[in-house]
């Protein structure tokens, strides 16, 4: 089975302005939400505070939850559902709070316990960050995402040349951009396995990166005088059928994880599958048109190769 | 067969077998008891959020250390200084680190500086500030020492924790120090997480106080309290309605045993209503001193203070010599039994604060597992499908590579013994899709080379050779994002950092070197004349 055929041949570069546009517009989206929102929807790993899992063994509903805990007035409390309707499963988070932040959960057990009954709901998960240690692992996560990238791009270097090096990171800022963007306008939560897998993103992205890269450097070296534009296009294009089987698996598997993982995964779930279609997009439409950006302002420069 | 390739097939049969051998305790409940004894017979380690348990994070409150010896040296000092006949206006402790000293006179400076010289050479005394005949000088601890007592206090407290959590009784528990302040213990399986807290979490500091008989507790009350007396209050709740009331007594600030001098402490039944109650029992010195007040205090009653709450207060009816007492209050019989641990273990040097807790209740973990297998197997078998059908014959020979890379990443895990969390079940499924590319790469290239006209060997040849360097490029790339986030996460997303590690290695090794072995396999046994490509 072939899906792209031998010897085709997509003007990628010449749709690089529309693509240009298009990814301006949608890092113009994520930035816009992001202020407007006031930085990201961060979760309790991040921003302090309380969460507690709970599962009751009959209806219950969210109007239902929340008189119960107006009762004691806990501060800023949010209730979600967690899975399916019928799961009977939420989370109740608490943000600030005058109370101790330890013995939080100990209250909304016992409020639970007076309204329910003790035998009609059960606490599966307890999650307490202080504030401190929310703001360390902010710093921390914003590291690892910089330590990573200057990683690579040292790498990149090393390997090839730094241009190749400034167009794999500028299309993972765009991508890390995005993804975090797109978390923001679904008002999904931004928490520590959500780090992870933006750094994943990072790594993935940077694969399809490499090996259309590969192949531009590849042909380079073989067809001289070509003009350098044609080149990087037929390396794309030569390597688009990998890039597609690639995603394609890759994607198969996200979507199993997003749909069967389960509630406790189902963001990092998300922010994989919207991090694999940007990645994919990316290193075709960002990581090479800089390459030639770069190439052909170095020539109104005058200087010769 | 050529040597070279019998040898590289011998290799990977025995990897195989080796990583079967550790996956075998993990895949199968009863093993026989050979197998028990002499190979691998450790099961595959599941993080907190997969088997449920407890994850704290303490910091210990070195400052509070700090200042309590601070507190104590302000009280010798002032004992010294008495009895030298210094004249002594006014001392008293201003924060963590300073103590003023108010002296009636300038000459009264040198026979301090004396003292200081003798007996307190961590404090260093600030040039004195006269204000008309009285002098003010301000005493301060040095910061090496402020930074010796936090160190020991944190030395302190992790091992008194490790003591109570042994004591307390969970399998397998983790207490590991991080950084210069903080405490990170794991409690897999924990049954009462809130009780768990409260037994690590208290200072538990047992102070013995006189009750000032003399003393007017209404007056003090309203804000009268004698200089030498402080207000403690006794919990008292009423095992019917639940309800908890706050007795306050008026008690002499003076310490005058602490729960360091004990050498025991247990739970014991007894009383008319068979109520629980904790026995202790000194040691020597402890009991030396027990002896002498009580014999000084008949009649007087004994406050038995517990982190600064009363939990009884009896009157001592005579002398007691032997070093035992009790503590009794109303207590169920696990509250005592926690109170005896904590007493045994000893007290905290300094409070602890619970920076973060993460707890996770076993029917979430077991929800997490089989999610997360699910995941797995529909992942895997839509991966598997989807390149059979792309790749037909060739396809097989990924797809095989594909099964062993899942089955190496589950033994490596199981012989570094790594944790698997559910986050890591996600690095499996996402290597799973990632893996494949390598293969990809590698066929593309065949498919190119064949186009090209070259036989079945030379394209095989080289689409190896072709996509050798992007693959490894492309791989280390994401080993450097997986390193750096082993490096920042904690426990679960450590997990993730680990499996994905461990695929990558796992794919490049599968992809590249076995499959390729296959092939030459293949090649040598059959006059193939052309791919199933």
């Amino acid at each position: 089975m072939e899906f792209i055929k031998p010897g085709i041949n997509f003007d990628f570069m010449k749709k690089r302005n529309i693509a240009f546009y298009f990814s301006l517009i949608l890092i113009l989206i994520s930035i816009i939400s992001l202020v407007l929102k006031g930085g990201p929807n961060y979760g309790i790993d991040f921003a302090g505070g309380t969460l507690v899992q709970v599962k009751f063994n009959r209806n219950v509903s969210p109007s239902e939850l929340k008189r119960d805990f107006k009762k004691i007035n806990f501060g800023d409390t949010l209730i979600q559902r967690f899975g399916k309707e019928d799961d009977n499963e939420y989370l109740i988070r608490v943000e600030k709070s005058s109370f101790e932040l330890a013995s939080l959960s100990e209250m909304i057990d016992q409020s639970l316990q007076e309204t329910f009954g003790k035998d009609n709901y059960e606490i599966r998960r307890v999650e307490m960050v202080g504030p401190k240690v929310g703001s360390d692992l902010r710093r921390k996560g914003i590291l690892a995402i910089f330590y990573a990238m200057g990683g690579i791009l040292i790498y990149i270097t090393l390997r090839f040349e730094l241009k190749f090096a400034t167009g794999a990171i500028l299309a993972l800022i765009h991508d890390v951009v995005i993804t975090v963007g797109a978390f923001s306008i679904t008002n999904r939560e931004f928490t520590l396995p959500i780090v992870a897998a933006i750094l994943t993103i990072i790594g993935y992205s940077l694969n399809d990166t490499i090996v259309v890269y590969d192949r531009i450097r590849e042909n380079l070296r073989k067809v001289r005088g070509k003009n350098y534009e044609t080149i990087i296009n037929s390396s794309i294009n030569q390597t688009l059928s990998r890039t597609i089987l690639t995603s394609a698996t890759t994607l198969l598997v996200v979507l199993a994880l997003f749909i069967f993982g389960g509630g406790v995964i189902h963001n990092f779930a998300f922010a994989l599958l919207v991090g694999v279609i940007i990645g994919t997009y990316s290193s075709i439409f960002v990581a090479s048109p800089v390459l030639i950006v770069w190439e052909s302002s170095l020539r109104k420069k005058g200087i010769k190769r | 067969m050529p040597n070279n390739l019998k040898l590289k097939i011998i290799l990977i049969l025995s990897i195989i077998a080796v990583t079967s051998f550790f996956l075998a305790p993990s895949l199968f409940e009863n093993l026989p008891s050979f197998w028990k004894n002499s190979l691998p017979h450790d099961k595959i380690h599941l993080g907190l959020d997969l088997r449920g348990g407890m994850h704290l994070l303490l910091e210990v409150e070195g400052e509070k250390a700090v200042e309590n010896t601070l507190e104590r040296k302000e009280n010798d000092l002032k004992k010294i200084m008495r009895k030298n006949k210094v004249k002594l206006i006014d001392i008293r402790r201003i924060d963590s680190r300073r103590i003023n000293v108010v002296l009636a006179g300038n000459e009264e400076i040198e026979k301090l500086e004396v003292i200081l010289d003798e007996k307190f050479p961590h404090l260093k005394n600030l040039p004195p500030q006269e204000e008309g005949r009285i002098v003010k000088v301000a005493l301060e601890i040095s910061e090496k020492e402020a930074s010796r007592i936090k160190k020991y206090a944190f030395k302190q407290a992790l091992e008194t924790i490790r003591n109570r959590v042994d004591q307390f009784g969970v399998s397998e528990p983790d207490i590991s120090p991080q950084g210069e302040n903080r405490i990170i213990i794991q409690l897999p399986g924990i049954k009462d997480p809130s009780r768990a807290m409260k037994l690590i979490g208290q200072t538990a500091l047992l102070e013995f106080k006189l009750i000032d008989e003399d003393g007017n507790i209404e007056q003090a009350l309203q804000g009268n309290i004698p200089s030498r007396d402080e207000i403690l209050y006794q919990k008292k709740t009423n095992p019917e309605t639940g309800r908890t009331t706050k007795i306050p007594f008026l008690v002499k600030k003076k310490t005058l045993l602490t729960g360091d001098l004990l050498k025991s402490a247990r739970v014991k039944i007894g009383g008319q209503f068979a109520e629980s109650y904790v026995a202790i029992d000194f040691d020597s010195q402890g009991a030396k001193i027990f002896d002498m007040v009580t014999g000084e205090n008949v009649g007087k009653r004994l406050a038995i203070v517990l982190d600064g709450n009363i939990y009884s207060a009896p009157v001592i009816r005579e002398r007691i010599s032997g070093g035992s007492a009790q503590i009794t209050g109303t207590f169920s019989e696990e509250e005592a039994h926690d109170l005896a641990i904590v007493l045994r273990a000893g007290s905290l040097p300094a409070p602890v604060k619970i920076l973060e807790n993460r707890t996770v209740g076993p029917s979430l973990g077991k929800d997490s597992i089989n999610q997360g297998i699910v995941s797995v197997i529909i992942g895997g078998a839509l991966v598997l499908a989807f390149i059979l059908l792309y790749y037909k014959g060739v396809g097989l020979i990924a797809n095989l590579a594909l099964t062993l890379n899942i089955l190496l990443i589950m033994g490596v895990l199981a012989a570094l013994k790594a944790v698997l969390t559910l986050p890591g079940i996600a690095g499996i499924v996402l290597t799973i899709g990632m893996a494949i590319d390598a293969n990809v790469l590698i066929f593309e290239r065949i498919r190119e080379e064949t186009r090209l006209g070259k036989t079945p060997r030379s394209a095989i040849e080289g689409g190896y050779a072709k996509s050798f360097y992007t693959i490894l490029d492309a791989n280390i790339t994401t080993l450097i994002a997986a390193i750096v986030l082993f490096q920042f996460g904690t426990g679960p997303i450590k997990g993730f950092a680990v499996t994905l590690s461990i695929g990558i290695v796992a794919s490049l090794f599968t992809a590249l070197v076995v499959t390729r072995i296959i092939f030459d396999y293949i090649l040598f046994k059959r006059n193939v004349k052309s791919l199933s490509i």
